[in-house]
């Protein structure tokens, strides 16, 4: 199934619902739409991979870019992931423990501060 | 023994067809139904290894994949990029995965392998026996109807 990539504003959030297959070929669109928010301003990105049936190191490491970009611009980035195949694989590489990743959009959008619990916020 | 090969071009857009044609011929060898979504991601990140690897060393060489069913169901992904490439399969540990310095080609071959480790329980990465090039080996267990 080829990328879909939706954007809509939750509060302070900015979500980016992602649905398709995330991999070497599509993964370059991905990176440039995550760009394209944090240069556009958004500071609070959530993406919610729920429609997502395919994630493979290519996008994964999108999704790393996107949180070292906002930790730069003093933002937050979280995801939204339910789904077991995928949270196994977040498991597997260790990237658990890197993304805060919440089973909902309501989760993940309660509160800014809880999308990143390993850095004070700013002053 | 069913021998299936496929060789493409070292562009990405080929990576997906590759996990297609290698679920289809696991689903027929019989690996069970639970391990598919495994096979799958599995033989697309040997794929874009050897993708990444081809276009690394400008090399306009096939990407080659043969799946067999013999006694278990096996995948070869075959790349033609100097040995020496092989050594970046190394699995970060969680706390440089995010570092600042780390680049966005060492994230992926790390986080790719560490799929691979992750999933395929046989899993060999050798050089391939003529010429210049590496083999990810990969075995999963089928179950005869």
């Amino acid at each position: 199934m080829e990328l879909s990539l939706t954007t809509r504003t939750v509060g302070e959030h900015t979500v980016l619902d992602v649905g398709g297959e995330v991999d070497v070929y599509t993964a370059p669109r991905l990176r440039e739409r995550l760009v394209e928010l944090v240069d556009g301003g958004s500071r609070h990105v959530v993406v919610d991979l729920g429609r997502v049936d395919f994630l493979d190191s290519t996008g994964l490491g999108v999704l790393v870019g996107a949180l070292k970009r906002l930790r730069a611009a003093n933002g937050t980035f979280g995801l939204v992931c339910s789904k077991e195949p995928l949270l196994k694989i977040f498991r597997i590489t260790a990237l658990d423990q890197v993304f805060p990743i919440h089973p909902s959009i309501e989760a993940a959008t309660s509160t800014v501060s809880g999308d990143r619990d390993d850095t004070p916020p700013p002053a | 023994m069913a021998t299936v090969r496929l060789s493409f071009s070292p562009a990405p857009v080929h990576v997906r067809t590759a996990r297609l044609v290698g679920v289809a011929v696991a689903r027929r060898a019989g690996v069970a139904e639970d391990l598919l979504d495994e096979v799958r991601l599995a033989i697309g990140e040997a794929c874009t290894r050897a993708v990444a690897l081809h276009n690394q060393y400008n090399l306009p060489d096939l990407v080659m994949v043969e799946m067999s069913d013999a006694d278990s169901y096996m995948v070869r992904v075959i790349d033609r990029a100097p040995i020496e490439a092989s050594i970046g399969l190394t699995k970060l540990p969680p706390d440089e995965l995010a570092d600042e310095s780390l680049t966005d080609e060492a994230l992926t071959t790390g986080v790719g392998f560490a799929l691979l480790a992750g999933f395929v329980d046989d899993l060999q990465v050798r050089p391939v026996e003529e010429g210049a090039g590496t083999e990810v080996r990969m075995v999963w267990p089928v179950h005869r109807r």
